[in-house]
Order: structure tokens, then sequence, then C-alpha cells
């Protein structure tokens, strides 16, 4: 077998407050093969964000991480230099954040900040860097791409300032993307293009993609596995196939019960009844008991580890969904 | 019939880029063309229903937002008007443009951008109620509450900033402020892009519990089909600027009259589909900075005709309640 590109264990990341330490990050394991693309869903707020800044090593106070091993092609990221991250991150891991703004300055044009993404890590003249942009905006599908380059960023729409994020990622081919909800704010036709992309430079570079995102149907076009998380923590894995046709954790199978497809046009949409609990106050043992229908009291007490199937397919719960229900 | 709710009449909104001193004077004496006009919303005309939802669906950059931010106020139109309860907006003075501003509220399609980073939440849910006096000093804590709730938060939120908070948590702050107000006509810009479908589910459903009850009325932007087809009584479909077809959603959804609308439908992702290989756009993108002549979807169109290139098809009526611009279905039209 080939060694993981990204493997991450045990991964704690906790936000600081007056009254203690809560943890949005609670123990996350997390395996990316060279080329795979993972999709990363769940619960708004279970942590998917954070996991993705921890793992480039972008928490700031009050957020630390606390423990676990972040392994990048076997060097530990968390031991790693200032420089040396700065050195990786933009080269060979590349982020799309969720908050566009926080990879745009908004008082330089799209095309200066494009070309010091370039220049950075290759030296080149600011004309080559400035076409090679041109041609990375033209792949996103923004149209006058060379007039679109003297603009600054609060004249793009929020779908093309989503597009100018992934088109800097995409620039300097590198071995992992992260993309957080990169794709929300694009139309169907537009985003396609863009996984067409995502997908060529997998395939060419074998460039693997950890992808955030609420839109299952997404993950199921294009992800190889997809990892669903809550409260903190990934409560199931496995492949497409087995986690959305087969999912184990009640959580996931409540999840895929929600999409507006399982209901008629009008009717009332299926949700899992109750609030996910904010980081200061989640229950004890499994952090989804107070909102499951199949929980037992072992639940209560004790937090469910991870189960391995032999399918590969894992998840962390006492008292699983029996295989062959119906989403 | 009954008096429109809520009307666009001829909507247009132009951006021109900020030119230089030296520019503007090399413009001004013919040397350099001057800097291009962006016409983000180019002719819009909408008639909303009481107690309706219509929706906007269109391509990225294509003037949603833009006509969403014209519609309630926040920007001027650079033409056209906006007609509320038959009355003209830019002509409210005072209290009635007070209750326009307050009656059409807005949930912001930027979860980051739109919530003041220095107000805790309660103060940013509460804020209209109490700046306007809509509800006694005593009473707005516990309605931020029942907004937080109905959201899907916890209330121990409540004395947080947002940078605290996540991408959806953030969104549902928006949606919460919004309808703490208790609007009449919602106008929603992506409002459930960020949430999970478990929470999405809860708030359509919280949107649709709220029609009901109070017979709120929302105009819907947003790029998930599902939803759209979901909630929708109508569905207008936007294409560089302009609407390019409108009609019940039932009816879009199943048979779509134009082809651009029949292409977004055709690319809408479904979890039945695994493994897809996604295929690039067929012909070249139209920009809004030099749009082609004649049908602005001709370059992509594979349908196009002669004509297509020529002329430009106008928004017609081709059946009770449903229009498309396109020639296909304006044989008359030359
Ligand atoms: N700076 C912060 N201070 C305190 N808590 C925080 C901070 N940033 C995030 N959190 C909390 O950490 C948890 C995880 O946040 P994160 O942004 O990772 O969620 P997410 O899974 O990305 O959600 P979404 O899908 O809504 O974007 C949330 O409950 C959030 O409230
Ligand atoms: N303040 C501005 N100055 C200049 N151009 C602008 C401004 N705001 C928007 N535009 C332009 O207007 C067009 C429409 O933008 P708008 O934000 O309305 O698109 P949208 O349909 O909401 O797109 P998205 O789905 O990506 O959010 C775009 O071409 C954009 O570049
Ligand atoms: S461990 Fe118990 S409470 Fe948790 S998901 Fe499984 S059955 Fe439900
Ligand atoms: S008018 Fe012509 S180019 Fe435009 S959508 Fe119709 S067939 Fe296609
Ligand atoms: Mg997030
Ligand atoms: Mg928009």
């Amino acid at each position: 077998m080939t060694s993981p590109l990204l493997e991450v264990r045990g991964l704690r990341t906790v936000f600081h407050d007056l009254a203690g330490a809560w943890p949005a990050v609670d123990g996350v394991d997390l395996v990316v093969q060279p080329g795979e693309i993972v999709g990363l869903v769940g619960e708004s707020g279970s942590g998917k964000s954070v996991t993705g800044f921890s793992l480039v090593q972008l928490i700031d106070a009050p957020g630390e991480i606390v423990s676990g091993d972040v392994l990048f092609k076997g060097e530990d990221l968390r031991r790693a230099t200032e420089e040396r991250l700065r050195h990786l991150r933009g080269d060979r891991i590349a982020m799309i954040f969720q908050d566009p703004l926080m990879t745009l300055n908004p008082v330089l044009t799209i095309g200066e900040q494009m070309c010091e993404a370039i220049q950075e890590h290759r030296p080149c003249s600011t004309q080559e860097a400035m076409d090679e942009a041109s041609r990375a905006l033209a792949r996103v599908g923004i149209s006058s791409p060379q007039a679109r380059l003297k603009q600054y960023p609060h004249e793009f729409s929020g779908g093309m300032r989503q597009r100018v994020a992934i088109a800097t990622a995409l620039l300097n081919r590198p071995d992992l993307i992260i993309a957080d909800e990169p794709t929300t704010a694009l139309d169907v036709t537009i985003q396609s293009q863009i996984l067409f992309e995502v997908q060529k430079l997998s395939r060419e570079t074998g460039t693997a993609v950890l992808w955030i995102t609420h839109d299952l149907a997404v993950v199921a076009e294009l992800a190889d596995r997809v990892a669903v998380m809550y409260a903190g923590r990934i409560v199931e894995t496995g492949t497409v196939d087995d986690v959305l046709d087969r999912p184990r954790h009640p959580y996931t199978l409540g999840l895929l019960g929600s999409s507006a497809a399982t209901v008629a046009p009008g009717e009332r949409l299926r949700q899992i009844n109750g609030a996910a609990p904010s980081i200061d106050a989640r229950p004890s043992g499994c952090p989804f008991r107070p909102r499951c229908e199949r929980a037992l009291p072992v639940c209560a007490q004790i937090d469910p580890p991870p189960q391995v199937i032999s399918n590969g397919q894992s998840y962390r719960c006492h008292n699983p969904v029996p295989e062959g229900a119906v989403p | 019939m009954t008096e429109p709710f809520f009307e666009l009449r001829g909507v247009k909104k132009y951006f021109r880029s900020k030119a230089t001193l030296a520019q503007r004077i090399l413009a001004a004496t013919g040397s350099v063309p001057p800097p291009p006009v962006l016409k983000a919303v180019d002719g819009v005309d909408l008639t909303v229903t009481r107690g309706e939802v219509l929706s906007l669906v269109g391509e990225s950059g294509c003037g949603k937002s833009t006509l969403a931010r014209a519609a309630t106020g926040i920007t001027k139109p650079t033409a056209g008007d906006i007609v509320y309860e038959g009355r003209r907006v830019a002509e409210l003075r005072g209290k009635d443009r007070l209750d326009y501003l307050l009656k059409v509220q807005m949930v912001f399609q930027d979860p980051y951008a739109s919530l003041n980073p220095r107000m805790q939440v309660r103060k940013i849910i509460g804020e209209a109620l109490r700046v306007h006096g809509l509800l006694p000093k005593s009473e707005i804590d516990a309605a931020v509450d029942k907004a937080l709730t109905e959201v899907g938060l916890d209330v121990a939120y409540r004395n947080r900033y947002p940078h605290q908070f996540s991408g959806g948590q953030r969104q549902r702050i928006g949606i919460a402020r919004a309808l703490a107000v208790k609007p009449g006509f919602l106008v929603c810009d992506e409002p459930v892009s960020a949430l999970d479908v478990s929470i999405q589910a809860q708030v359509i459903n919280l949107f649709m519990d709220v029609r009901e009850k109070h017979g709120l009325t929302y105009l819907f932007v947003s790029h998930d089909l599902g939803i759209v087809r979901h909630i929708s009584d109508r569905v207008a479909i936007m294409y560089l600027g302009r609407i390019v077809e409108i009609g019940p959603a039932s009816a879009v959804f199943t048979e779509p009259a134009h082809p651009y609308s029949a292409a977004l439908i055709a690319a809408s992702p479904s979890t039945a589909r695994r493994k897809r290989a996604f295929q690039p756009l067929k012909g070249e993108l139209p920009s809004p900075l030099a749009p082609p002549g004649g049908c602005p979807f001709h370059p992509r169109c594979g349908h196009a005709m002669a004509k297509c290139h020529e002329v430009r098809p106008i928004l017609k009526e081709i059946a009770p309640g449903r229009s498309a611009a396109c020639h296909l279905h304006n044989s008359d039209d030359t």
C-alpha cells in the first residue's frame, strides 16, 4: 500500500475562554491518499473549518491545537517551523477558505494578489504571472479575465470571489487542496466547470482534495470517500457508496433523510429533532444522544469508540443503524 | 386581480469602474476609450404577489445580489422603479420610508461581511427592535432567544461575537435578525447555502411556517435547484443582467423553455449519481463587460440560429403565466 499523503491522528483543537477550554475539534482521525478526493460533511458548527485551519496550522489565540499528529508526506506539521509552513502553504498545500475575503485583500486588485501568489513560490516576470493569472481566471469561468484582473474584490460577485480563491489554489498544482465550502455561491453549470478542473488536476497531477461541503450531491458525484462530522469528531467514514447508501451512524441517516429530494415539493421537510449543543455544553457519553432515536442507556456513559467493519467503513456508535435501512 | 404587492419596473443597475484622473483626461480627449460600463442588472420587470415564494436563479455574476439589494432599498437603481404596495419607493419619505425599510428585510449572501464584528449576537438580533421601538425593552431579550431557538442556535450563544461562530451559524444569525422584525417581504440571498441539510430543512420549514402564519412573501435567491423546486410557487431564471424565463416552478422544472434553464436543470447534481465525469462549459462565456450582440446566450447555445446572432429576443408570454426570451418560442418576432 502507498503511504498516505495526509494522516491525522487524535487532533484536538480548543477555544479558551474565562470558563475553560472548549473542544471545537475533539479527536479527529483522517487519512487522505495521494490523488484521493475526500468529502468532509457534517453539522454546521461541528468543527469542519476548524479542522481545516488546524491541518495547515492556522489557529490563533484563543484557539489552540492541544494534541494529535498531522503528518503530511510523513512530516509532522505540528512541529514544523513557521518558515517551513509558509513555504508549504500555497505551494504544496492550498487552502480555499470558507470566507473568500480571508484570502482577498480589499485594497489590492485581483491581478496584484494572484501575481503575488504565483511569484511567491516561483520566480517569473510580472507579465508572465499576469498571463498565467488570466488563464487561471478563464479556467474557473470568469469572462474578460484581462479586465477583471484590474478590478478590486468588492467589484466581484460572491461566486466570483469564490472562484478567484479556487483559481489561486489551483495555480501551483499542489499535492493537497483543502477546500472549505468552495462552491456555495456557484450555479450548477459554473460548478460543473470547476469540478471538471478539479477532477482533471487530481487525475493529471495526483493532487488530493479534502472537499468540505454541505452539498451531499456534489460529494456523491465527486468524492471517493466521505467523512461525516458531528460535535467535533468524525462519526462515520467510508466509501461514498457505503456511507451514502448504507449509513450506519444515526446522524448520517438523519442527514440523508433531510434532503429536499426525499419529499414531494411543498411538503414539510424532515429534520433531525433538537439542536446541536454549543461547544461549552456538550453532553457526556455520545454527543448525539439527546437527539438520537436509537440511544441506549450506555450512550449516556460511554463515548463510543470507532468501530471498523469489513468493508473499511467506520462509525462511532453503540447501536448502529441496521444494515439495509434506507435513508 | 388584486393590486401587485411588490414590483420592479425596468430596473437597471450599472457600474462604471473608477478611472484615475489621468485616465479621465485621456478619455475626455478621446485618446483612450472610457472605462467600460458593467450592466449588472439591465432592465428587469418583475411582479411579486402577496404571499408567494418567487425564486431567482441564475449564473454566478448575473446580477442576482445586485437586484436583491436594489429591491430592498440598499442600493439605488441606475434606472427604473421599485413599487411597494402600489407606491414608488423612491418617493417614500419619513415614516413611510422607514416602514418600507422595516417591512422589507434582507438575508445577505455573505455571512462573514454582513454582521457587525463589534456587536454581541443579542445586540445584532435585537438592534432594530430596540432602535425603532418595535418591542418594549423588557421583551427584547425573550424575542432574541426565541429567534435564536427558531434557527437552531443554542441560546447560550447570545453573548458571543460573530467571529466566534462557524459560517453556517453566522448565516443563521442573519436569518434570525431579519425574521425578528416581523417583515412582510423577505429577500433572501443564498440563505441556506452554508447550512447542513438538516438545518436547511429546519430553516426552510421555519420559512414556510412564518409564511402560513403571517402571510410573509419571499424573493428567494438560490443556486440549489432542489430547494428552489421544493419551496417556490414561481421561478425566474436570470442570465447576464436580464430575466430569460419566468413561470410556475413545476412547469419550468419539468419543461424548461429557455435553453439556459434546460442547461441548468441538466447540470444539477444528484446524490444518486456517482463518479460523474464533469463537463467543461461549452462555448464561450459571455462577459457583462462586453456582452455579445443578439441573444446573450448564443455563444453557448446548442439551438442558436442565424437570427440569434443579430436580434436580441425579448421576454414574451409563451403560455398563460409563462414567459421566455428565446427565438425558439417567439417565431413571429424579427
Ligand atoms: N474563535 C472562536 N471562538 C470560539 N468558538 C469558536 C471560534 N471559532 C469557531 N468556534 C466554534 O467552534 C465550532 C466549530 O466551528 P467550525 O467553524 O469549525 O464549524 P463548521 O463545521 O465549519 O461549521 P459550518 O458548516 O457552519 O461552517 C463552532 O461551534 C463554533 O461556534
Ligand atoms: N460594487 C460593484 N462595483 C462594480 N461591479 C460590481 C459591483 N457589485 C457587483 N458588480 C458586478 O455586477 C455583476 C453582478 O454581480 P452580483 O453580485 O449581482 O452577481 P450575483 O448574480 O449575485 O452572483 P453570485 O451568484 O456569484 O453571487 C458582476 O459582474 C459583478 O462583477
Ligand atoms: S452511540 Fe447511542 S446515542 Fe450515540 S448515535 Fe449511537 S445509538 Fe445514538
Ligand atoms: S434565442 Fe437563440 S441563442 Fe438565444 S437561447 Fe434561444 S435559441 Fe439559443
Ligand atoms: Mg465552516
Ligand atoms: Mg450574489
